[in-house]
């Protein structure tokens, strides 16, 4: 077994003159939970993409070392609305483990409902069974819980906590709620420049230590 | 917090609120729809009644049924439908047909587009009545011809509808089919033919409209049958009855054809019935 799911070796990515990603290192361990934050713009959603490998049309350089098994989940459930929900779960896999997934995120017996039909916090259920059904060694999100409303989003973090602790697949969390941060992750990164700059495990992090980091100063 | 309880009386809101003038529109008129014509034709029938309207100007409303019937019993009427269906049904399929695979082709491929794009945009540019002039002198006046025309004019429209629609597929669909690491025939046959169907549909119910249109010029221009040499004939000999029926006739086609395409479309499209609620 590796000892690492990811490794991410000098990270150039730079849009025009702009450099967002600039020589940036990071690793995950297998099964390990990272969140990443940042302010707006800071390149946090570059960096996802150049992980899941979707990034096209950009300049930049560095060494990437990413499993096979990888699912993304985006911040819209991102389901095809022309087909029925399980047919979204099972999108280039092969059929068969779609309704397990479904029962997994509590959505068995709406096989056959259209996208439409579904709830925004019920489209983000499905969206995380079509990342289960894919067994992934490594989950990448994209501000997963973004445009839910705060319950569901409470619901959405239990559920996906107790996903993880059974699959075990590791990691990488893009968010701006420092909360959700700490509240989830292992370990909570602050893209800064370019770069990590800021790594520190989740359950002794200080969070006005993080929010400083983002640039709101704390409370005189 | 009890002081906001005590607050004299006058000050507090009346019993029952006032209701703002309502300014949107309200209610609409039960059946309000076919009052218009049937106002129409009640002012129509009284004219013709009285005198006040000139058969010459325009026949009676049962003139015009009486006719139809006259024209459907003596063969007449289905006679020129079939004529005129049949061209507008074969040139309907065959320019849907060729518009879609050239739309299909140039939307799935960069060399398809260069060498198709261009050249139908220019086309676009042309009327295709326009080209009625060089068609005849290639094909001459016959059913061929008519046939041409009619595919040509829906072969563009359907290659513009269909091309943008596979074109605009929502780009974030296409990094969801790389994520999930779709390959492209699985990519083409899952995101993007489902996604530009609502497109395809589109350019079908312009297409059969422009084909009536299409066809009913064509009948009025060296047709020696069909509904709109039925039409033209009248004109001749002062038959307004017999251009009415026409008239009837096309419309029927219109409204026949648009409802039938809705029916297909709401069954293809069955996904998106419920987003509109």
């Amino acid at each position: 077994m590796a000892t690492h799911a990811v490794r991410v070796n000098g990270l150039t990515r730079q849009f025009q003159d702009r450099k967002i990603l600039d020589d940036l290192d990071l690793t995950i361990a297998p099964g390990e939970f990272v969140a990443l934050l940042g302010r707006s713009g800071s390149g946090k959603s570059t960096l996802l993409k150049a992980i899941a490998g979707l990034d096209h049309d950009v300049t930049g350089e560095g060494t990437l070392e990413v499993p096979h098994e990888v699912a993304v989940a985006f911040q819209d459930s991102r389901l095809l609305p022309w087909l029925r929900v399980l047919d979204n779960v099972e999108l280039g896999v092969k059929p068969g483990r779609g309704a397990a997934a479904l029962e997994e995120v509590g959505l068995q017996g709406r096989e056959k409902a259209w996208p439409a039909e579904l709830s925004g916090g019920e489209q983000q259920r499905v969206a995380l069974a079509r990342c289960l059904v894919r067994e992934p060694r490594l989950l990448l999100a994209d501000e997963p819980f973004g445009a839910l409303d705060a319950l569901t989003r409470i619901r959405m973090h239990d559920l996906l906590r107790e996903l993880c602790a059974k699959h075990r697949p590791a990691v990488l969390l893009v968010t701006h709620d420092v909360d959700e941060a700490v509240e989830l992750a292992d370990r909570v990164l602050v893209l800064q420049d370019g770069r990590i700059g800021l790594d520190l495990p989740a359950h002794d992090t200080d969070r006005t230590h993080l929010l400083s980091a983002l640039g709101i100063g704390a409370p005189a | 917090m009890t002081h906001v309880l005590d607050r004299p009386a006058a000050v507090a809101a009346p019993a029952a609120p006032t209701r703002r003038t309502r300014l949107g529109l309200g209610r609409p008129i039960p059946y309000g729809r076919v009052l218009g014509p049937t106002l129409i034709i009640v002012v129509w029938s009284v004219a013709s009644a009285t005198g006040a309207l000139d058969p010459r100007i325009l026949s009676a409303p049962w003139t015009i049924v009486r006719t139809g019937i006259e024209l459907t019993e003596n063969g007449k009427l289905p006679e020129s439908v079939l004529t005129s269906l049949q061209r507008a049904a074969l040139g309907f399929f065959f320019g849907a047909a060729t518009g879609t695979l050239l739309a299909i082709a140039s939307g799935l491929s960069r060399v398809g587009e260069a060498l198709i794009d261009g050249t139908v945009q220019v086309k676009r540019a042309i009327p295709s009545l326009g080209l009625i002039p060089l068609l005849i002198l290639w094909l001459g006046i016959g059913e061929e011809f008519k046939i041409v025309v009619i595919a040509v004019t829906i072969a563009t429209i359907m290659y513009l509808q269909t091309h943008a629609a596979l074109t605009g597929i929502d780009s974030r669909y296409v990094e969801l089919a790389e994520a999930v690491g779709l390959n492209r025939a699985q990519y083409v046959r899952k995101v993007v033919f489902p996604g530009a169907l609502p497109g395809f549909f589109l350019g079908l119910r312009l297409a059969v409209t422009a084909s009536w249109l299409s066809l009913v010029v064509l009948e009025q221009i060296n047709a020696t049958s069909g509904i709109g040499y039925l039409m033209f004939q009248a004109q001749n000999y002062g038959q307004t009855d017999v251009i009415v029926v026409g008239l009837v006739v096309y419309g029927l086609f219109g409204f026949v054809s648009d409802a039938v395409l809705r029916l297909v479309e709401r069954r293809a499209l069955a996904w998106r019935r419920t987003l509109s609620g």
